[in-house]
């Protein structure tokens, strides 16, 4: 590296705007003559579609259309959204439509939109448009789904299975036979929605002049919204331009192409003129993505030391009415199973159930907090067999630091094996334990429980694969006015990526970060780019920015050595000036380079460079890169309501090289706070016939702030060996382990009860429920 | 998620209140609005009429007059949690009050509001009927009382007619020294409580219990008075078994059931949860310890 | 539901936003936020939820908190209001709570972020020197999803200190 910005906690360059309510999220964006959205919903779980009659609605003062499937067909190629994962093979039945055409398989489906002068208008004109639905029988658990002669939840399909494989490396049976203990585990997970405050919405607006369709989409994925506009309205893709304005969060539920983007966009083209649609909240309860259920029936053998053997079962996965993006939060959950431990045999069966509920895809850790849950369980569970302490059980089974790197023969969706480049999981956790007071910790557990008082202490690791390639585009350009200015397809949702890349570009031209202008997520100056999920993009964009950045610094040097006819090797840059050494009046400036490297008509170009002052790379990483974390929780229970309160929150953090430790900081604080939401309090509800019953945010739990904790961060830095700025991903690392060590915190606490846990969340009922049922049977 | 359409009225008075109420079809009112304005944007209501009563500057006010405290239907909470007469007079509003959603909501939401509102887990009902308040009805021929027991008709429905406005509620303060406690559980600081119990004890003669009242939210549809409870302690001394006993009959009530917590949970809650405000409101200066 | 098919009911109100009087015609019944967003151009209030809990809408009405979407804008006739985009002093100066989010890490995304500095501007100016217990208990009618609250929490500590440091040379 050049400069000192990369690992320097820069202050955001974000933050100004946001601060000062000048910046511009999609519902910001005011076109003229635009109209406005409003969605009619399936309210029926599984429906037949027998008439949509939308008079009323059309003849209402400020109403201008009402596009049913019957309106909108002739524009469409297909009525199908594209799938993401191509490789992936699932019943065809769960392939996503864009509008439905006769059945609706969940309730918040699009049936039709309404376009009117306001939202105001659009929503009383939603209200008077007849939707003729013939009730069908339908499925809400996804056991049930499984079940012979359960409903289906598409009426053409055969049965409700989606999809089924199997995880799976050396060899069960032997080990199980031989097994010292075999434990069994039936686990009950749920994780909810993404729920950024700010929910989905896109502007799209048609030019008949140059017949190009700009759409502003509060996305997680630009390039992957233009494509299936592309395909679906059968476009050329110079003329469809995808731009992310500010966003206000994913989560993973941005992370995918909505029927919602698609409807909007054919309205628009529909129209000739801009149309908007702001996702209110209960929309994002009924058709934004979510990552829901999954029952886990495993059984783990150990050795008489605590050793795992073996971890081997089933598991059934929710996958909702459509297949959005593939099933990985049922593959990754698979992955993360053996996370940093010693697993030398595994089996797992998984089948994936549609249901008649909105379809599941990655919430932020995506699979990875369901898959530690079950070993971080198993763990606890050898410890209390064994009567063993649970962070010397997990001691025993951490793999060591001498055998890393390590290898494990599970596939991840690119084919390649699990390969931890980097990392010392035992010391991770060994310096959470110390942290937190591990070892005096019985004895204050002690002293609490003789006062009344049920504390406990929970412990949790995990691994998490980041970094997924194929790449991201960084492109490096300065122009003839010298200002710097960084473009990726990487998508900015909050994290606060572009502070990141302005430090990693601004430090090969001794700049400050807020000289460097970052665009992220327009389609229209970068034309490839995959997007924002599985705490990629600063392994990816990151390391093609400072790729770029330094190939367009060497050609800045080489320029600007032949215009001031010195060796290279001479010259300094700082401030955006190059000069020679020890004779600083002898300098050409950024702007004077990219100048000369514009081109000047019909001379030569400097020295036979190539023109433009800019680089573009697509770094392609050799391997997927993997963090790590150990979390060491401290709880009160109160035995009387069932509350829990955590008093304590401690995380040692392996995300390699960290850019800027304020930034990463803010990125496991807040999945710490997600993770915590997802073992105590987020909870998407539906009853038996696949209704929501949690549609309201005084009914789903998001945790605020006096629930949750001050976390205490430590890292533990081991560079990453596959990619040139030695960073790991960082976006999800706080939240996969949380509800493991939330829990483990406390069966800790309530050890004198001999409650044991086995499902996420874990409510004060439940919790007063458990109690009860532990004294019963004690 | 915007407001459907109706026609706004503001009366600048009770009388024009009244009026426009009792001659508009399907009107509601609108005080603080921080729930009806969520059913309104939710369209959960779809009044023909929006009648606004917040330019009634009569309805605003607290004071006390004869030994009696009077509290205007359109007074904001957060100037009830503020009140200094309050604070001297009947800190169970207070406390009770503290627990009430958050201070944004708190800024509007009235105690009217509240009371016609009547969500079974709201805080402000319990607290009111444990004091034995009086709810004070005006209609087209008058005004008209109502003890707080008979104010929930049904399930969050006061005994209102259409034609009628909340005016104001008044209650007589518990004397000085007694003591008080509202004790609820909610997932969240700020949540509608699961359980709440609103407890006040004055102290009788040689360390005995004078008088008790203990009223419950989020059990039944309107607040509970536990007068077996309240019997239990009255004239007896409040050592930690006579709380149990007291909090004990709680443990058969009939309680509702919803998403946030099955019956038997709520069951469990009203009789922990007695127990605590029992203990929290002795512990209080001049109420007397548990011995 | 009556109006559907009638032309909107209208009213003309006068609104002081952020110090400037505005006198409009607004529905009836439109919420005092999206009259601010649509109306004024305030864009930097943000609407989160629309049924009064995650607080991203929080303007000061009068000098006191309130959600935005639990008000018509009729309402707030004749009242002061005060958004984001006028927490900053006429010269551009930020108040001490922007200067303190930005420096203590307080917000990511940044959707919540309006509501939590009008709210922490109300509760700053009734309890200068807060406990984090306070701090976190003024906090909970704000949702933040991307946080965790730690920053924001420090933040508002430093801002409290830097307010009263202020106010300290006048204060008697």
């Amino acid at each position: 590296m050049t400069g000192d910005l990369v690992g320097a906690p820069v202050h955001r360059l974000e933050d100004a705007a946001l601060l000062t309510g000048t910046a511009r999220f999609t519902d910001d964006i005011e076109l003229p003559g635009t109209v406005e959205a409003a969605f009619v919903r399936s309210p029926h779980p599984h429906a037949l579609i027998r008439s949509v009659d939308s008079t009323a609605a059309r003849n209402l003062a400020g109403v201008h259309a009402v596009f049913s499937h019957a309106d909108l067909a002739p524009l469409l190629t297909r009525n199908l959204i594209p799938p993401d994962n191509p490789t992936l093979k699932f019943a065809e039945s769960t392939r996503a439509v864009v509008l439905a055409k006769d059945e609706v398989c969940h309730v918040g489906e699009i049936v039709a939109i309404v376009l009117a002068d306001s939202r105001y208008v659009a929503e009383d004109a939603v209200a008077l448009v007849d939707v003729a639905y013939e009730v069908l029988p339908s499925v809400s658990d996804c056991r049930d789904a499984l079940a012979p002669g359960a409903a289906r939840v598409h009426r053409d399909a055969p049965d409700n299975v989606v999809a089924t494989f199997r995880a799976e490396y050396g060899d069960c049976g032997p080990a199980f036979a031989a097994a010292a203990h075999v434990l069994p585990l039936s686990l009950r997970q749920h994780r909810g929605g993404g729920h950024p405050i700010e929910g989905r919405g896109i502007v799209a607006r048609f030019d008949p002049a140059t017949e190009g369709l700009t759409v502003w989409s509060s996305t997680q994925g630009a390039h992957r919204v233009r494509d299936a506009l592309v395909v679906l309205y059968g476009l050329d893709e110079t003329r469809v331009r995808a731009i992310t304005p500010d966003v206000g969060g994913g989560f993973g539920s941005k992370h995918i192409v909505y029927p919602e983007e698609v409807v909007v966009a054919g309205a628009a083209l529909a129209l000739k003129r801009p149309v908007k649609w702001i996702e209110d909240r209960r929309e994002h309860f009924l058709a934004a993505i979510q990552e829901r259920d999954q029952y886990w029936d495993i059984e783990v053998a150990a050795d008489a030391d605590g050793r795992l053997l073996g971890l081997r079962g089933s598991m059934v996965h929710d996958q909702g009415a459509y297949t959005l993006l593939g099933f990985n939060v049922a593959h990754n959950a698979t992955l993360a199973v053996p996370g940093p431990y010693l697993l030398p045999n595994y089996r797992l069966d998984v089948t994936i159930a549609a249901t008649n509920r909105v379809g599941t895809i990655p919430v932020r850790g995506a699979g990875y907090p369901e898959g530690t849950f079950a070993m971080e369980r198993a763990m606890d569970a050898i410890a209390d067999e064994l009567g063993a302490d649970r962070a010397e059980i997990r001691r025993r089974n951490l793999i060591p630091a001498d055998r890393i790197p390590y290898e494990l023969p599970l596939k991840a969706r690119d084919g390649s094996t699990t390969h931890y480049e980097s990392g010392d999981f035992p010391a991770c956790m060994e310096k959470a334990l110390e942290s937190a007071g591990h070892d005096r910790f019985a004895e204050r557990q002690a002293a609490a429980r003789d006062a009344g008082r049920y504390i406990g202490m929970g412990v949790a690791n995990c691994t998490k694969i980041t970094g997924r390639g194929p790449f991201e585009t960084g492109i490096v350009r300065i122009g003839p006015s010298g200002r710097i200015t960084v473009h990726t397809g990487a998508m900015a949702m909050g994290q606060g990526i572009k502070t990141a890349y302005a430090q990693i570009c601004a430090d090969q031209f001794g700049v400050d970060p807020g000289a460097v202008k970052v665009i992220t997520g327009d389609t229209g100056t970068v034309p490839m780019g995959i997007g924002g999920f599985g705490s990629r993009q600063t392994v990816t964009a990151g390391s093609s920015i400072h790729l770029a950045s330094v190939e367009v610094r060497e050609k800045a040097l080489k320029t600007a050595a032949h215009m001031l006819e010195v060796s290279d090797r001479d010259l300094d840059l700082k401030d955006g000036t190059i000069s020679v050494a020890g004779v600083p009046d002898l300098s050409v400036s950024l702007a004077d380079v990219a100048k000369a490297l514009s081109g000047a008509i019909g001379y030569a170009r400097p020295k036979d460079m190539p023109p433009g002052l800019e680089a573009s790379v697509n770094f392609l990483p050799t391997g997927l890169t993997y963090g790590n974390s150990a979390h060491v929780v401290e709880v009160e229970v109160d035995v009387g309501t069932g509350g829990v309160r955590i008093t304590r929150y401690l995380v040692v953090n392996d995300s390699g090289r960290l850019i800027n430790p304020t930034i990463v900081e803010g990125q496991i604080v807040g999945g710490v706070a997600h993770g915590i939401g997802n073992a105590l309090f987020e909870w998407m509800g539906y009853d038996d016939a696949g209704q929501p019953v949690t549609t309201t945010f005084a009914e789903y739990l998001l945790p605020t702030a006096p629930v949750v904790p001050n976390v205490e961060i430590v890292h533990h830095e081991t560079p990453s060996t596959v990619n040139p700025l030695g960073v790991k991903g960082v976006g999800e690392a706080g939240v996969i382990p949380a509800a493991a060590a939330v829990m483990s915190a406390i069966e800790s606490a309530l050890a004198p009860f001999g409650v044991r846990i086995r499902e996420t969340p874990i409510s004060p009922p439940r919790l007063v429920e458990l109690i009860g049922e532990a004294k019963a049977g004690s | 998620m915007k407001p459907p359409p109706f026609r706004y009225h503001d009366p600048g008075t009770v009388d024009e209140a009244v009026a426009l109420v009792s001659s508009l079809d399907n009107a509601k009112l609108l005080a603080g609005g921080q729930s009806l304005m969520p059913m309104l944007n939710m369209r959960y209501v779809l009044p023909d009429h929006l009648i606004d009563l917040n330019r009634i500057t009569d309805l605003s006010y607290i004071e006390e007059s004869g030994g009696r405290v009077t509290i205007g239907a359109v007074t904001r909470q957060r100037d009830i949690e503020r009140s200094d007469l309050l604070r001297r007079r009947c800190p169970l509003l207070r406390k009770a009050l503290r627990q009430v959603g958050h201070p944004q909501t708190r800024n509007r939401g009235t105690i009217g509001g509240s009371l016609c509102h009547l969500d079974p887990s709201a805080e402000l009902p319990a607290a009111l009927a444990a004091l034995d308040a009086t709810v004070h009805v005006v209609g087209p021929n008058g005004a008209r009382d109502v003890p707080m027991a008979d104010f929930p008709a049904f399930y969050m429905t006061p005994a209102i007619e259409h034609d009628e406005i909340l005016g104001a509620v008044s209650f007589d303060p518990w004397p000085a020294g007694h003591g008080s406690a509202f004790v609820e559980f909610a997932r969240r600081p700020g949540d509608f409580a699961i359980v709440g119990v609103a407890a006040l004890l004055e102290p009788g003669p040689d360390g005995t219990v004078g008088r008790a009242a203990i009223a419950l939210a989020g059990v039944g549809p309107g607040p509970v008075r536990c007068a077996a409870a309240e019997e239990r302690l009255a004239g007896r001394a409040p050592d930690a078994d006579a709380i149990r006993a007291a909090a004990l009959t709680c443990a058969d009530i009939e309680a509702m059931e919803d998403i946030h917590a099955p019956s038997s949970y709520r069951r469990h809650l009203a009789v922990e949860l007695t127990s605590r405000a029992l203990h929290a409101a002795l512990a209080e200066p001049g109420a007397g310890s548990p011995k | 539901m009556t109006g559907v098919g009638e032309l909107p009911e209208t009213r003309s109100v006068t609104l002081s936003v952020n110090g400037e009087r505005h006198e409009i015609d607004v529905e009836t019944r439109m919420t005092l936020a999206d009259c601010l967003r649509r109306k004024l151009g305030k864009t930097g209030t943000h609407l989160g939820c629309e049924h009064g809990v995650c607080g991203a809408c929080t303007v000061l009405v009068d000098g006191r908190s309130a959600r935005g979407c639990l008000m018509l804008a009729v309402q707030a006739n004749g009242a002061e209001i005060t958004t984001v985009e006028g927490l900053a002093s006429r010269g551009g100066e930020w108040h001490p709570l922007q200067q303190a989010f930005h420096e203590h890490h307080a917000l990511q995304c940044g959707f919540c972020t309006a509501g939590i500095l009008t709210s922490m501007v109300e509760f700053l100016g009734e309890n200068p020197d807060p406990t984090e217990d306070e701090v976190r208990e003024a906090l909970s009618g704000n949702i933040c999803r991307c946080t965790g609250y730690q920053g924001i929490v420090r933040a508002v500590l430093d801002a409290a200190g830097r307010l009263r440091a202020r106010n300290g040379a006048i204060a008697p």
